[in-house]
């Protein structure tokens, strides 16, 4: 190890940082005789940047040199910055020796395209082969898939990966050919379509056979930049849904455009949208975990999310004709679209009011946000029933004085 | 009357399993190093007993249940004033009762001790994150803690797993003992001086070659991860306080 090293790790850090997938649960591997590490499900955070976001995977480009020219990313041809590349064998060991001290849960290695895609993709490969393998790592190990490669090569990374991702980048094929013009949805697709197909495949073969190997066990994941290119919220969310749905994605990942690039294919914004990618990521919670269409959040007459109120309060005020709902007689489905109930609550409301009718004490203790619910809700012994009054006023109340903190998608604004 | 014991968890049981044989009403139940001395009290010093000790945990665990007594443990590392008192109400309830209480959250016992266990959860979860170890020339990956409770018993589980080949020692300067694994099991260790022990830079001359580059490594990863447009201190100490920073190199402006 030396200063190069030390240049290298400086220049592919930087460049791999604006990809936001950097979670590193969803996987189950445990601890092998001799070997190194485990991942139980939920990852750690070992530290977390000065924007709040957690680090838990040494998150790098194997390189940033690259034959593409997109124009929403600073590695691209034509951008004038320094260029490195990692050797198999130094990456190998940064991933090692952050491990051992604790400073990591694993390696989210992703590269630019030098040669070409293959020649890339075998390099990404080898590095999750040889700590497997050689080194007996348990940690969490995510590789992207590169867009064109070859389904021999994308298998074996499945082999070795918990977790892969193709890029969609852009929300829309038409955007995505102005600003990467030698990028097209069919090669983003073939191999998320080879994933979709393999690690459905292995599954139902470790059902009957125990012994089958791991393939991708955390499933696959993909990212889209929101803010370079004009696609609304109502494209962006139903591309994700079918992503959801079509090819049984994990996560998807939405990263407001950080405006790092000078090329004029895209827009100069002053600031990264911030509130607005936490507003999709709020939606996508709707959908995943809230039984929400996307039709319910955004369709052709509210084709944007509202910046100001979350998606659920929006939906809410949408359509008072659905409210007030009693906590007593209604079902899980119609809980859980009330504004200040979580899925939790939700789930403690159901099973609690089997063994009385639940008043407006036991919602409190239920974990209940009654400063939002209440104008939602009926229970045994309090009628709210404000939402008689226009739910504009109410949309007042929600959104002064005290405004939402921006910028954070951890998800616990639904209170 | 006053019962003090050893400071150990046996010892606390010793001490009520103490007040059922003599079948006396306590005021209090207090680890002898906190005793106050007072002009009216004299304390009477209970001895550990294991055997005593075992049979208050069945007697808890038979009355309530496992979980019982495993909630009972954790708290009792929390060292908290009172905390004696606490688990002392906690079992004459629990000896008193038909049912389980361990979860009867409406009770003001029950309900303060899952409060604390949570707290020691939060404290144990932040050692699995911010605990960094340093590799000494000997092979040893070797960290220092100073946890806000003595959660120490409570790591080895996590560490054996995630390092099963590999000796590491994590050391509590506060209450100034350690877990050590040597590739096969945990023990605890005492240092007779740890006065020198310090979270940063172990000396220059235990250290193996590469400790300092990687630790110089990580700091300039970490630094260079950071997207100063969309820099959010507040939610960054809301997720580092400031006390926790000491155990991260990434933290420290310089070596
Ligand atoms: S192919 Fe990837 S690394 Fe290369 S310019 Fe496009 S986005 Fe950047």
């Amino acid at each position: 190890m030396n200063e190069r090293v030390k240049e290298k790790l400086e220049i592919l850090s930087d460049a791999a940082k604006y990809d936001v997938s950097c979670s590193s649960s969803g996987s189950n591997r445990k601890n092998t005789k001799g070997g190194l590490g485990n991942s139980n499900g939920v990852g750690i955070c070992h530290s977390y940047t000065e924007d709040g976001r957690c680090v838990s995977l040494l998150k790098i480009l194997l390189t940033n040199h690259c034959i593409f020219d997109c124009a929403y990313c600073v590695s691209r041809r034509s951008n004038d910055v320094k260029r490195a590349a990692f050797t198999v064998q130094e990456v190998v060991d940064l991933t090692i020796n952050f491990y051992r001290r604790n400073y990591i849960e694993g390696l989210f290695l992703s590269s630019g395209i030098f040669k070409d895609v293959d020649y890339t993709m075998e390099r990404l490969v080898r590095i999750a082969k040889e700590l497997r393998t050689k080194h007996k790592f348990n940690g969490y190990i995510h590789l992207k898939a590169i867009p064109g490669a070859s389904d021999e090569l994308i298998h074996e990374a499945g082999l070795y990966a918990d977790r892969l991702s193709v890029n969609l980048e852009i929300p829309s094929e038409m955007s995505l050919k102005k600003v990467a013009p030698e990028k097209n949805y069919k090669e983003v697709y073939k191999p998320m379509n080879y994933l979709t197909g393999a690690i459905q495949g292995f599954k139902e073969e470790k059902t009957a056979i125990r012994s089958t190997p791991k393939f991708a066990p955390a499933g696959q994941s993909t990212q889209m930049v929101i803010g370079a290119t004009p696609e609304n919220d109502l494209t962006v969310l139903n591309l994700a849904d079918n992503l959801y749905q079509q090819q049984q994605l994990k996560r998807v990942y939405y990263s407001g455009y950080v405006p790092i690039s000078s090329d004029n294919r895209v827009p100069t914004l002053k600031q990264p949208p911030v509130i607005r990618e936490n507003r999709l990521y709020q939606a996508d919670w709707l959908m995943r975990f809230y039984e929400f269409k996307v039709d319910e959040i955004v369709n052709e007459v509210h084709p944007e999310l509202d910046l100001e109120l979350d998606p659920k309060a929006a939906y809410a005020l949408r359509n008072p004709h659905l409210f007030p709902i009693d906590v007593n007689n209604a079902t899980y489905h119609e809980i859980l679209r009330v504004p200040g109930v979580g899925v939790r609550s939700a789930k403690k409301i159901v099973s609690a009011r089997r063994h009385g009718k639940l008043r407006f004490d036991n919602l409190k203790k239920i974990g209940v946000v009654l400063k939002r619910a209440r104008f939602f809700i009926t229970c045994a012994d309090k009628e709210f029933n404000l939402l008689g009054k226009d739910p504009l006023v109410i949309r007042q109340i929600f959104t002064a004085p005290s405004r939402q903190k921006a910028g954070f998608n951890q998800l616990s604004l639904f209170g | 009357m006053v019962l003090t014991y050893d400071g150990t968890f046996e010892g606390l049981l010793s001490a009520i399993f103490e007040t059922y044989r003599l079948k006396i009403a306590v005021a209090e139940i207090i680890p002898k190093d906190e005793w106050q001395n007072s002009l009216f009290e004299h304390p009477t010093h209970v001895a550990t007993n294991e055997e005593w000790a075992k049979r208050v945990l069945i007697g808890v665990q038979k009355k309530s249940s496992k979980k019982a007594t495993k909630l009972l443990y954790h708290c009792f590392l929390s060292e908290l004033p009172g905390i004696s008192m606490l688990i002392f109400d906690f079992i004459k309830k629990s000896v008193n009762s038909n049912i389980d209480i361990t979860d009867n959250f409406g009770d003001d016992t029950v309900l303060q001790l899952h409060q604390i266990k949570k707290k020691i959860g939060r404290e144990v979860h932040r050692m699995h994150a911010f605990v960094r170890f340093q590799c000494t020339k000997d092979d040893i990956y070797y960290s220092v803690i100073e946890p806000d409770f003595n959660v120490l018993p409570l790591l080895n589980d996590h560490f054996e797993k995630r390092y099963p080949a590999q000796e590491w020692l994590i050391y509590d300067v506060k209450r100034h003992y350690g877990i050590f694994y040597n590739k096969d099991k945990t023990e605890y260790i005492t240092f007779e001086d740890d006065t020198q022990l310090q979270y940063r830079q172990l000396n220059e001359s235990v250290l193996d070659e590469s400790e300092p580059e990687y630790q110089i490594l990580w700091k300039s990863y970490f630094d260079n991860v950071n997207i100063p447009e969309r820099r959010n201190m507040k939610l960054h100490l809301q997720h580092v306080p400031k006390r926790y920073w000491k155990y991260l190199s990434e933290k420290r402006a310089q070596f």
